[in-house]
């Protein structure tokens, strides 16, 4: 009887994840979604702790240490799931997703080195490559998790193209090796194969530019849903296949879709090839001048127009400056004032992130628009305030065709009547080029930190 | 044939593998872009699924095999962190679309 109840608690769980998902992908059942998956997951461990046997009937030991195991796991994780803030948000996702990719490179380890005799080809195939994948997960997270928390810089060169290629070929090879003549390195080889995986996530990482971090950690996900399902065929295991394939699959068109909303190429995102070609298209013209407003002008602008425009961006989740936003919106919402956000799709940063920064911060979700909704009404926008945002608004993007952000759909914010922008300094977006947009006639430099400039702004507001 | 025989054996397998990825590719490809973040992150705590490999390896293990038997215990850690962490980041970050609902 056992044998059937584990098996349908793993039917399940596949079910479970594959209505959570669907329902993750609509905002209105989203968070339920979140739970019947989670729900799914605690039925298939369940399951497993009490009920697995292997095919010579052995069942689960040491139940002690792997619930004290589960304990610890799981109050670390619940802390630092409650305690980070919605801006750190990325990489905290980067970090558990390490976690995901290290499990699977040790199970990997040990079921290779219980193994005895000569084994069928299918199963090093599948430990090599769980080991790889699973590695590879680990070390590319924690880097991707160490720079978007700013503690490891970028390190471009095209240097690291080649050596990257190279080190995929070699770690290739040694997987070949491994299934085809395994004699030749013994046991020895796991630990190659895991050392030469963890440098490779590493190397594969370091080039990418921090904002083209969720990007990578996508896709570092759907490899750690790979190798989650290499370890269901390992073990014969349904759920972990359908979880571990769902994920590797739509982890990998989330990725995909990312890069469309910023008109890249996955390939360009992961040669990084991006700043080196944008070098060539700027530096055309030297001698502009961006006029600068301060903050009472800048104020009374925004006071007496009829429709304001907040465009938010990265530099407003850096200086974590949603609520002091969502003040100023509230400010001019009382003197009658028409407030809209224009919501890119790549703001912030991650897709999608940006809404619920500013959710957090209360502020209401019909008045968060996306990009195409925005355009339209632009021309009748009397200002255009741009909080920390840059490339997203580039006009370049539609008018010139050597610019290397050419035809990415962006914010039409010339169309406004003015044009407020919001900037810690002239310095360039993270794509590397000039923006046209700060020299026009209709616009407006405001110097500062968003959050800071933000607040002077409602003082201003307050004082009018 | 080494690949002959494996496709045979484990063909159901293939199967499962094939459609699950149709279903993975089907499900995504309308996401409205305001959904990207929690929906990786959903599908981040979903390959915690993981963590029942560790729970195997460390229920298999020799008591007295303490490389296995660390290493089990360390990947049962990593795996909890991975669902727990998961499912409730993207919870929180669901909670805030839904208030005003």
């Amino acid at each position: 009887m056992s044998p059937f109840i584990l098996e349908i608690s793993y039917l399940i769980g596949s079910i479970s994840f594959i209505v959570g998902l669907k329902m993750l992908s609509h905002p209105e059942t989203a968070r339920r979604g979140n739970i019947y998956a989670g729900i799914g997951m605690l039925i298939a461990i369940a399951g497993t702790i009490f009920l697995y046997k292997n095919s010579e009937g052995q069942g689960i030991g040491n139940i002690p240490w792997i619930l004290a195991a589960m304990v610890i796991g799981t109050v670390i994780g619940y802390m630092m799931a409650m305690k980070v803030k919605m801006t750190a948000m990325p990489q905290m996702v980067s970090f558990f997703n390490g976690m995901g990719g290290a499990c699977a490179a040790i199970i990997s380890i040990v079921e290779f080195n219980a193994h005895s005799g000569h084994p069928e080809k299918g199963f090093l195939a599948i430990v090599f490559l769980g080991l790889a994948i699973g590695a590879v997960s680990f070390s590319g997270s924690m880097v991707a998790y160490g720079k978007l928390d700013g503690k490891v810089k970028d390190a471009r060169g095209n240097m690291f193209v080649y050596i990257n290629n190279l080190f995929l070929l070699g770690l290739a090879i040694l997987i070949g090796i491994g299934v085809f003549n395994p004699d030749m390195f013994g046991h020895s080889l796991i630990w190659i194969l895991l050392a030469a995986s963890l440098l490779y996530g590493v190397l594969f990482v370091l080039p990418i530019g921090g904002a083209d971090m969720p990007v990578v950690i996508s896709l570092l996900n759907s490899f750690t849903g790979v190798a989650a399902a290499l370890g269901g065929f390992l073990y014969g295991n349904q759920v972990m296949l359908t979880g571990g394939i769902l994920v590797g699959s739509a982890g990998t068109i989330l990725t995909v879709l990312m890069c469309k909303a910023m008109n890249r190429s996955l390939m360009n995102v992961i040669v990084g090839s991006f700043g080196a070609a944008a070098g060539a298209a700027t530096s055309a013209d030297g001698d502009k001048v961006a006029k600068e407003i301060n903050a009472t002008d800048a104020a009374i602008l925004c006071a007496y127009a009829n429709k304001v425009c907040i465009v938010p961006g990265y530099g407003l989740a850096v200086a974590q400056a949603q609520h002091t936003c969502h003040e100023f919106e509230k400010q001019l919402a009382q003197r009658g004032v028409e407030v809209i956000y224009a919501i890119h799709p790549v703001a912030g940063r991650m897709p999608g992130h940006m809404n619920v920064l500013l959710a957090e911060a209360d502020v209401d979700y019909p008045k968060m628009l996306e990009m195409d909704d925005v355009n339209p009404m632009l021309p009748n926008t009397d200002v255009c305030i741009v909080v920390g945002a840059n490339d997203v608004v580039n006009p370049a993007a539609e008018e010139d065709p050597s610019s290397p952000i050419y035809g990415m759909p962006i914010i039409q914010v010339s169309n406004a009547n003015n044009v407020i922008i919001m900037k810690r300094s002239m310095g360039k977006g993270y794509a590397g080029i000039e923006n046209d947009l700060f020299f026009r006639n209709k616009s407006r430099m405001l110097f500062g930190d968003a959050k800071d400039s933000l607040g002077k702004l409602i003082g201003e507001l307050k004082e009018l | 044939m080494d690949i002959a025989d494996f496709f045979i054996q484990n063909k159901e397998f293939i199967y499962v593998v094939i459609l699950s990825i149709f279903l993975g590719v089907e499900m995504i490809s309308n996401v409205p872009a305001v959904l990207h973040t929690p929906l990786m992150s959903g599908a981040n705590a979903i390959h915690g699924v993981v963590i029942i490999g560790a729970i195997i390896v460390m229920g298999l293990a020799d008591p007295n095999d303490y490389l296995a038997l660390g290493l089990g215990f360390l990947a049962v850690v990593m795996g909890t962190l991975n669902v727990v962490g998961g499912f409730v980041v993207t919870n929180r970050m669901l909670e805030m679309f839904k208030k005003r609902k």
